[in-house]
């Protein structure tokens, strides 16, 4: 077994553990963490594909990012104890449902292999080290071709930073300024 | 790396988006700096004013330049000026400077007037502008984020009103969720294509085989993420709470334009990248179509708030104008392309005098309410009357029109079934939209509580004015809108 195949299953086994804790621990604080662990797992498998620059996102944006943005939302909402004792009741049915359609739907695809969705493939196969410059070539990309979606992005945050100042600011602190 | 990477052929692409960008922003800072007083808030509406006379003389030069040379893209082809861009860019000039002058005296009235709303609108705009003209898969969704970020804040900006609240927390978890699976449909057009530019799809679309599955996947996700856009049934579910919710002249604008350019986003990507998988999204969107019109007329009847039988009936007249796509012969489009600027002006006019009904000082806006409206306003009750028989689709009225040809080409392509249906619809939407105006001529019996008031200001009575003179207009002179639709239309065939 390849050192490659050590790793992914290693990291195979770091998500899907984390991930079947995320969703068994009854504290959503613990939850949260764990996701962590599920998502770091994820960040591994990108490194092992040779995807350095989407790895450090997945990091700086899902870690860094979104599930600090989570554990801070637990702990501003006051969570009610009965969200904490009876979590899955009302829905339980509805997600097994889901879940086994997407099982099945998963599975097809693993039956059928590689060709079950005919992708265009490369014409010439990619030489060895040719993705080395990842990060470089992103950002050369980035600025290049996609210059107008990263310039709108800007517009888009700004939209974004706009709102959440409007919907948060109370009336007390406009009638002072 | 030496390329020219922001030519001044690019700049004038971009030229709409970019002024309403820097008028936005333009509107933040005045509005911090130099209105200091709560009375003055309305000055605001000045910039977000000219932004649109500055955008209207862009789109006038882009039009030129359309009809002497033809369309013309810019910055690596990811934006395409052409007829159709133009034609929807016209569009949302109308819709944004409609709603800018209706808002003052509705928002000032709730007490929640403030700059960052009309910098709000013209971002929302910038989006949809971004999507009318758009032609690669990236700048097209990052359009449609921009405006419908924009639209979660409008809708709940009224903070201390509970449903505004609900209406923009509802609008903003199923816009994401839409957003996401559209978001998923693009990810597999890039897989199957290799190129996030449309052109580019359509070829790689076209080379597939028949019943390929992962195209079927594309085509669902894609459908599904606008066909929510759009609030065509069974994805209209939040169409009602947020057109109810929300601040009544942002509804008008949210039914009017935020739909416009959904529309532009699907006709764009299901004329372009979709084109030749027709035979296997027509008959879905037909049927799509078919329960989105069952489900919004028939709702729509049993409603008491004005707001949400509006917001059925917009349901309603998605279906119609998705039958315009499904029909996907030239006579279809033209329909769909008159029908939009048709509703612009009659479902604005609608919306503004709801806008306008208050009773001691709050929003009225039952059926009720508007009980015995023409012994108080006689004038401004003709104008509604104008506005719901053209909802209605009754000639000579602007509303006509966009049903003619849409029906004409659904018989045109021998849907002679769905043309019966079509039609029955348009009498049951009638007797939703009579009920008002019959509501306006009954004589108040027992005087419970004070009658609604209509209060009027300049900007919405020359508003409203405006909006009934064009939908007469349209009706009795159809030719140069006409025309200029197909324009619009034959570049988005081409």
């Amino acid at each position: 077994m390849s050192i490659d195949s050590i790793l992914f299953y290693l990291f195979a086994v770091i998500i899907l553990g984390s991930a079947i804790m995320t969703i068994t621990r009854r504290n959503v604080v613990h939850s949260a963490i764990w996701l962590i662990g599920a998502l770091v797992g994820v960040a591994g498998l990108y490194l092992l594909q040779g995807a350095e620059f989407l790895a450090g996102v997945q990091i700086i944006v899902y870690i860094g990012g979104i599930t600090v943005l989570f554990l801070f939302v637990i702990m501003l909402v006051p969570v009610r104890e009965e969200a904490l004792t009876h979590r899955f009741s009302s829905q339980k049915w509805i997600a097994v449902f889901c879940s086994v359609v997407v099982l099945v739907i998963l599975m097809a695809f693993v039956v059928h292999g590689g060709g079950s969705l005919e992708f265009p493939t490369r014409e010439a196969p990619l030489e060895p080290g040719s993705l080395t410059k990842n990060s470089e070539e992103v950002g050369y990309v980035l600025f290049s071709e996609y210059l107008l979606p990263f310039e709108l992005a800007s517009i888009l945050l700004l939209v974004a930073i706009i709102g959440a100042v409007v919907m948060s600011k109370t009336r007390k602190s406009e009638t002072e300024s | 790396m030496d390329a020219i990477l922001f030519s001044a052929a690019d700049f004038h692409v971009l030229k709409p988006v970019i002024l309403l960008c820097l008028f936005g922003c333009g509107i933040l800072i005045t509005d911090a700096f130099l209105i200091r007083n709560r009375a003055d808030r309305w000055k605001n509406a000045i910039p977000a004013l000219a932004a649109q006379v500055a955008v209207a003389a862009s789109l006038v030069q882009h039009l030129g330049d359309v009809r002497s040379g033809g369309a013309f893209s810019g910055l690596n082809g990811s934006m395409q000026v052409d007829g159709f861009a133009v034609f929807f860019n016209w569009l949302f000039v109308l819709a944004a400077s409609l709603a800018i002058v209706i808002s003052a005296r509705y928002m000032g009235a709730e007490g929640e007037h403030r700059g960052e709303f009309y910098a709000l609108l013209l971002f929302a705009q910038a989006g949809m502008s971004v999507m009318a003209a758009g032609y690669d898969l990236v700048v097209l969704f990052i359009g449609l984020e921009t405006m419908a970020l924009s639209f979660y804040v409008l809708v709940g900006f009224l903070r201390d009103t509970r449903r505004s609240n609900e209406a923009a927390l509802k609008y903003l978890i199923l816009g994401a969720f839409s957003s996401g699976l559209l978001a998923y449909g693009f990810s597999i057009l890039y897989g199957i294509s290799g190129s996030t530019n449309l052109g580019e799809i359509a070829k790689a679309v076209a080379a597939r085989s028949e019943g390929d599955l992962a195209l079927f996947l594309a085509l669902i996700t894609c459908s599904v993420g606008l066909l929510f856009k759009i609030a065509a049934a069974p994805f209209h579910m939040w169409a009602p709470d947020v057109y109810e919710g929300a601040p009544t002249p942002v509804t008008a604008y949210v039914s009017v334009a935020s739909k416009a350019a959904s529309f532009a986003l699907m006709l764009r990507i299901f004329l372009t990248a979709f084109e030749s998988a027709a035979e296997a999204w027509m008959p879905l969107l037909g049927a799509i179509a078919l329960v989105t019109m069952t489900i919004g007329n028939f709702a729509a009847v049993t409603q008491t708030n004005v707001k949400r039988m509006l917001a059925y009936s917009s349901i309603a007249h998605a279906g119609y104008i998705l039958l315009g796509l499904v029909a996907g012969n030239e006579t279809g489009l033209r329909g769909v392309a008159v029908y939009l600027l048709a509703y612009v002006f009659m479902n604005y006019g609608a919306f503004a005098l709801v806008a306008a009904l208050r009773r001691e000082g709050e929003a009225a806006e039952d059926i009720d309410d508007f009980n015995g409206l023409y012994h108080r306003a006689p004038g401004y009750t003709i104008l509604l009357a104008i506005f719901m028989l053209s909802l209605t689709g009754i000639p000579p009225l602007a509303g006509f029109y966009g049903k003619y040809f849409i029906f004409l080409a659904i018989l045109r392509e021998g849907y002679y079934l769905v043309a019966v249906f079509a039609a029955i619809y348009v009498a049951v939407s009638a007797f939703y939209y009579f009920r008002l105006i019959r509501a306006c001529w009954l004589l108040e019996e027992g005087e419970q509580q004070k009658p609604a008031q209509l209060d009027m200001n300049f900007g919405t009575r020359a508003a409203l004015v405006a909006c009934a003179l064009l939908t007469l207009l349209i009706g009795i002179y159809p030719q140069p809108f006409i025309d200029l639709a197909g324009e619009s239309v034959l570049a988005a065939l081409r």
